[in-house]
């Protein structure tokens, strides 16, 4: 009797905690529902200004001001939790900017955590569905972004990523912008830049052959290579749970005699690379890419040891521009370390929306879906200049055009090649 | 006897009931537009949970054997389910029937692997099981992370570390080594979930109730004294395992399908020890106790965001005080004392 009547219990709690779960969120959601249509209780150039409206929004836009709730996941926690508080803050302190110049366009942000999995960005993104997002920063991490791309496209909300490199996060969606390099340029535009700097001709490639970023990238990397003339005498691979012992593969390099190593990883197997080369006595030239940015401010990590470790990147930190000194001091100030490069890609991703919303003008009760056609046509027509790159376009599939810019680490920090 | 039987019957009946409820409940809310879309994006995850929790409590709880790579079964249906209904895209233009046949599939392709680790495993005792497992999770994993397999007019293609593939134009791989499976079209839907929940409790309450079952048990109970009144002891083991790995399979199809992309790594250790506390915490061989740990357990995490980076620290912490109040006589008298106190003076027996 007193097990049917807990049974009976446990069946109602948990009925009740999905509905309440549902309501709670239904408390989140009515934010969403609010706010589809808030800009239109707001006092916006429609509306007669002088009517007191009872607009309570947050940021209290004044006349002919229109907020946007921006949006974004990112691994704020765990392993590549370093690409996405960087690009959180990036973008945050953009956010900051434009609001504080109090313009026509004001912007709320939010950042969720995913994990670097694609199965939580999707929850994630879910969570900024109900939050009332109308434009969103993508994901942070190409496979992540994979699937809530998909998401995006279905719910015709508009997303530009700051740093989802995979050509499989913008193919077949017409609402999917990326403000990085896709994955298989990078890989040929390191083989030009070296073969074009005369870095090296032996060249050795150290990759992870479960993660696609680094896939893409070997890929296309090996075959510009070979057609360059640049000789690959090693190609070794590791995997998720054999990725601390390297000796194999550095030492396979070092029989060939490779002068430089080619690293497309993120930054932490990087940095074990460059300690047990180092305590091998092995010395060559390094060559990584974006995924190596990020590498001097990871904790633990001896700086010296990637004292001239070159790398591909589209942001220079101590760049003599005035705007990219100003972002660097801003940040530095904020949160204490230099800015990589998926900061500078976010915060760029910011001020594009800043430009093609201004550009557009979208009425303030504008629907997703309408709002994202607008900013289909603009971001396809525009022309950008940001920290990362002047000049850049992007075309109708997404892609972005811009150049990238050698670095190479000399006493702890990133210097620019030329 | 008799009492027990009935006993065990009103259980299942009242599982099957309360699953029944929580689903109508949900679809009346969602017809009523007051499920927020993060609720209805875990709605699927949460069937593919609920089945691989009860899958697991067959093989912990029933035949009391330890799988810690139950995610490799996961896995094996996903892409094997998952490449089926590519395959069948154009063949089955329903989807609903798509999305069966596919996790018919991913069943099927689970068991023959159950079947192949069980047969030299299962005839060892102790713990060997848990060991073997763990490695099967693991050389999944590594497989499908570097096989490359595609589809064209002259057949299906597969290579193992490269694509050496050579499909014709037009055609793209499906399983793309370390890219896993890109571009799926997502069929899966709460309803297929439910539904394969129903079967998969049908299929575990019928298997524990039947002759087998109990013979599942007595090797759990007694290994020595089930084999000296003459059971064959790695038949019925094999029975629930390869069972077991079939309906993990099913799930796996069916959580592929709800996401337009996945990768084999997704499959881990991590997720296979997070079923394992799905089942720990709803109760070794207490599927309804799996149900609502492994739903409650999936929510969680998404109901803390509001702890953004102290999240997952919140969420540990919360195990650890469901774990210890469960587990405490003192507490869960407590909590029982009202409901005895309703019973008895309802009339109802208070013993049991």
């Amino acid at each position: 009797m007193k097990k049917k009547l807990v049974c009976l219990l446990t069946a109602f709690a948990l009925a009740a905690g999905m509905a309440a779960c549902g309501g709670n969120s239904d408390a989140g959601s009515s934010a969403p529902s609010e706010s589809s249509q808030p800009e239109s209780s707001a006092p916006e150039a429609d509306a007669p200004a002088g009517t007191p409206t009872e607009s309570e929004s947050a940021p209290a836009p004044a006349a002919g001001q229109v907020t946007f709730k921006l949006g974004g996941t990112g691994p704020l926690t765990g392993a590549a939790a370093i690409y996405g508080t960087a690009a959180a803050n990036g973008a945050q302190i953009a956010v900051d900017e434009i609001n504080a110049e109090n313009g026509s366009i004001l912007f709320e942000l939010k950042y969720e955590d995913d994990v670097h999995d694609p199965e939580k960005a999707v929850n994630a993104y879910n969570a900024l569905k109900d939050w009332g997002m109308q434009l969103s920063l993508g994901s942070v991490t190409s496979k992540p972004a994979e699937a809530t791309s998909t998401m995006n496209n279905e719910d015709r909300i508009f997303a530009l990523t700051p740093s989802a490199s995979s050509t499989a996060v913008t193919e077949g969606k017409d609402n999917f912008f990326q403000m990085c390099f896709m994955d298989p340029n990078q890989g040929s535009a390191s083989a030009q830049y070296i073969a074009d700097k005369k870095l090296a001709a032996k060249v050795a490639v150290i990759w992870k052959n479960d993660d696609v970023y680094s896939k893409g990238i070997h890929d296309t990397f090996t075959a510009k290579a070979g057609e360059l003339g640049l000789e690959v005498v090693s190609d070794t691979t590791f995997a998720d749970g054999n990725d601390t012992d390297f000796s194999v593969q550095i030492t396979d390099a070092k029989n060939n005699g490779a002068e430089l190593v080619f690293l497309p990883m993120y930054y932490q197997p990087a940095s074990l690379i460059f300690a047990q080369a180092s305590a091998m006595g092995y010395a060559p030239k390094f060559f990584g890419v974006d995924g190596m940015d990020g590498i001097l401010t990871m904790e633990g990590f001896d700086v010296s040891l990637a004292e001239g470790v070159m790398l591909l990147t589209p942001f220079n930190a101590d760049s003599d521009d005035e705007r990219t000194k100003n972002f660097v001091a801003k940040y530095q100030e904020k949160f204490g370390e230099i800015p990589n490069q998926f900061a500078a890609d976010a915060y760029d991703c910011v001020y594009a929306f800043k430009q093609a919303l201004e550009a557009a003008a979208p009425a303030a009760d504008v629907s997703n879906e309408d709002l994202c056609a607008a900013m289909i046509a603009q971001f396809t027509s525009m022309t950008f200049n940001g920290l990362t790159g002047e000049n850049v376009t992007w075309d109708a599939s997404g892609a972005v055009s811009k150049s990238p810019k050698g670095m190479i680490i000399q006493s702890g920090a990133y210097v620019g090649l030329d | 006897m008799k009492r027990l039987l009935s006993k065990n019957t009103r259980r299942q009946t009242q599982t099957y009931a309360a699953v029944a409820a929580a689903f109508l409940i949900i679809q009346l809310l969602g017809g009523m537009g007051a499920l927020s879309s993060s609720l209805k994006g875990m709605l699927v995850p949460i069937c593919a949970y609920v089945v691989m929790a009860i899958s697991l409590n067959l093989t912990v709880g029933i035949l009391g054997e330890l799988s810690l790579g139950h995610a490799g079964f996961m896995s094996v249906g996903a892409f094997t389910g998952v490449t089926c209904a590519v395959i069948l895209q154009d063949l089955v233009p329903f989807a609903p029937l798509r999305l069966a046949l596919s996790m018919a599939v991913g069943a099927l392709f689970a068991a023959a692997v159950g079947f192949l680790i069980g047969i030299p495993v299962l005839r060892l005792g102790g713990d060997y099981l848990a060991i073997v497992t763990l490695a099967f999770g693991e050389i999944i994993k590594s497989f499908f992370n570097n096989l490359f397999l595609g589809v064209d007019s002259r057949g299906l293609h597969m290579s193992l570390i490269s694509d050496n593939t050579h499909l014709e134009e037009g055609h793209s791989l499906i399983i793309g080594g370390p890219m896993g499976i890109g571009g799926i079209q997502k069929i899966s839907t709460f309803t297929a979930g439910f539904i394969l929940i129903l079967l998969a409790l049908f299929v575990v309450f019928n298997l524990v109730g039947s002759r087998s079952g109990r013979a599942i048990m007595a090797v759990r109970d007694n290994r020595i004294a089930a084999e000296s009144v003459g059971i064959n002891i790695t038949r019925y083991k094999l029975m629930a395992f390869v069972t077991s790995a079939a309906m993990a399979g099913a799930a796996g199809t069916l959580f592929a399908m709800n996401y337009s992309t996945f990768t084999a790594n997704k499959f881990d250790f991590n997720t296979s020890i997070l079923v394992l506390v799905f089942v720990v915490l709803g109760g070794l061989g207490n599927m309804f106790g799996s149900i609502v740990a492994a739903a409650a357990l999936t929510i969680l995490p998404e109901a803390l965001r509001q702890f953004s980076d102290y999240r997952m620290l919140v969420y540990a912490i919360v195990l650890i005080l469901v774990m210890l109040v469960t587990n405490n006589d003192t507490i869960k008298n407590f909590l029982a004392r009202p409901f005895a106190r309703l019973a008895r003076e309802k009339g109802g027996s208070v013993h049991e």
